[in-house]
């Protein structure tokens, strides 16, 4: 290795150091007990309290209410990000499909009324949004949840580009076969689309996991609560407690952490394709 | 569209039924609502309400407290667009070119993407906390006592430095893809043509990554408007005081806690003019991308 190589492998460590570090000091935080993390500040190595730690933060009910647990919370996390997932993958697969394969009336203003939702993130139409679902009687249920957050087109768009590109030739050749619009979905487009399903997949799943302000808005039933929107919750405890469990509030942070990092990292490469693919 | 599509009158609509009723109830219906309350004032106490025409647009715009919040987001975007972005694409280069170890960086480099933004604000009051945070022991080395949460400065250093570390991952992804669709001939021939490998890298590899560049600066901005209201909203502590917010917290704020729905509504309408410019600019762009390849 010549001097720029190593100095190019030195800029990349220095990068990986700097992203790295702080969830490694948070997790190592996370093994000790309170009134060290309270005496010494965030710790360097690990300590001998990682089992008794994680235990209670997944099994003991914390909280006002007492009626929750960590594993709750992951429980709740886990049903967010799949029911998020699943649903916008199939909501966005079917108008994609009408709005591509399609000739009808209003076409092009059905495509223009779900493109405008791409102008209004969910953050700029908070209080209409939460008046609205409030009104339905959908506050602190699993569907008010879910729903609201699946109607952006981020999903439609991305899956119209990808039909865009099927070659009209497998069109054709089902007609031909005598394949109606049903069938050329389910036995062609479908498994057509699966790296690409697949890759959408990874990447709302981890986006509906990382939801906060709507669930923090629309979760005031502490049994609903998902790990993100957990973190308020310890927060408001971590400041009135005499000695603030740091520590037990690291552990939550690594818990909320872990499911979303292994998808990304196992699914990398879809993840990387679905990522750059969607977002032209 | 395509050329050849099927005839039927009602399964297009069928197909698309679920998508467009969702928009309909959470996505129209609110805009609509925040459009209108933003001409109205809203009795506190739920008695009615009456239309005041532009005021709520003008009292907004022309509060001083409005105007502190539209400089500290302007100037937060812009460090952590500036800074995220320059230092992922440094990394990127880098990634790029080394072959040893190349796609063990990449992992490492890129995972931080799947942390959520009040998470990644937890580590960072975690770090910052001016009991415990290593990083408020390493500046007091240099005489520099920070106090997040009191000191307006050293809390919007703070959100700035988790923001960035954030965001550093989706745009290495993207400046990695980018280099690694520059085709070797390309390459080659730059590299035969000039030698010192700066100067390629700004006149040719740099202009064939601006449009990946400038389709990043479009997410970034979006991403400090929007997506950092975790990291705010977990290291102000839900005690705003006189900390820095930016205008999508203070949406927020002055509705959920302020119960100003005029005042929030107006605002609201102001920020999806801005993301309707931001849009309008994404989508031109895309059109000329889908053109050159």
């Amino acid at each position: 290795m010549n001097k720029l190589q190593i100095s190019d492998h030195l800029i990349l460590l220095a990068g990986v150091f700097f992203m790295v570090t702080p969830v490694a000091l948070t997790f190592l935080t996370s093994t000790h007990d309170a009134i060290t993390v309270y005496k010494e500040g965030v710790q360097f190595l690990p300590g001998g309290k990682f089992l008794e730690n994680y235990e209670k933060v997944l099994f003991e009910a914390g909280g006002f209410t007492k009626e929750v647990d960590g594993f709750v919370m992951l429980k709740n996390s886990m049903i967010l990000g799949f029911g998020f997932a699943i649903g916008k993958i199939i909501i966005s697969m079917l108008a994609a499909y009408a709005i591509v394969y399609f000739r009808f009336p209003m076409a092009t203003l059905c495509f223009w009324v779900i493109f405008a939702t791409l102008l209004l993130p969910l953050e700029v139409r908070i209080l209409p949004s939460y008046e609205i679902v409030q009104s339905l009687g959908m506050v602190n249920t699993y569907s008010g949840l879910i729903v609201p957050l699946i109607a952006s087109a981020t999903g439609t768009f991305f899956f119209r580009q990808f039909f865009m590109s099927v070659p009209d030739e497998l069109l054709e050749a089902a007609r031909i076969d005598g394949a109606g619009p049903w069938k050329f979905f389910k036995d062609i487009l479908v498994p057509l689309s699966k790296t690409m399903i697949a890759a959408i997949f990874i990447i709302m799943f981890v986006f509906g996991w990382n939801q906060y302000l709507w669930p923090t808005l629309i979760t005031t039933d502490e049994s609903l609560f998902t790990l993100v929107r957990g973190i308020k919750q310890i927060l408001q405890v971590w400041v009135g407690a005499q000695i603030p469990d740091f520590n037990e509030a690291m552990a939550l942070a690594i818990l909320a952490i872990i499911p979303p990092v292994l998808v990304v990292v196992i699914f990398q490469s879809w993840f990387v394709k679905g990522l750059v693919e969607s977002d032209k | 569209m395509k050329k050849v599509q099927f005839q039927s009158p009602w399964l297009p609509y069928m197909l698309l039924m679920p998508q467009l009723a969702i928009v309909t109830i959470f996505f129209l219906w609110p805009a609509a609502e925040a459009v209108q309350s933003s001409f109205y004032l809203e009795d506190p106490f739920g008695f009615g309400s009456t239309f005041v025409g532009l005021d709520n647009f003008s009292d907004t715009l022309t509060s001083t407290d409005y105007g502190r919040v539209a400089r500290f987001t302007g100037v937060f975007t812009f460090f952590v667009t500036f800074l995220s972005l320059g230092i992922a694409l440094l990394l990127a280069v880098k990634a790029d070119k080394v072959l040893r170890g190349a796609s063990s960086y990449k992992t490492l480099l890129m995972w931080v993407y799947a942390v959520a933004p009040p998470v990644a604000g937890l580590i960072g009051v975690l770090l910052f906390d001016q009991h415990v945070g290593p990083i408020v022991d390493f500046f007091a080395l240099f005489g520099w006592r920070m106090q997040i949460g009191v000191d307006y400065f050293d809390t919007s250093f703070a959100m700035i430095v988790t923001a960035v570390w954030k965001q550093i991952p989706v745009n290495f992804i993207f400046f990695l893809s980018g280099l690694q669709g520059i085709s070797k001939s390309v390459q080659e021939a730059a590299s035969i043509d000039c030698r010192s490998g700066m100067r390629r890298f700004w006149t040719v590899t740099f202009p064939l990554l601006a449009p990946t560049g400038f389709f990043l600066l479009i997410i970034n901005i979006t991403y400090a408007f929007f997506d950092t209201f975790g990291i705010i909203d977990v290291i102000v502590k839900n005690e705003p005081g006189n900390n820095p917010v930016t205008l999508v917290y203070k949406v927020y704020l002055d509705g959920f806690r302020g119960n100003d729905l005029g005042g929030s509504s107006a605002q609201s309408v102001l920020l999806m003019a801005m993301v309707f410019v931001l849009t309008v600019i994404q989508f031109r762009l895309i059109e000329r991308r889908v053109h050159y390849t």
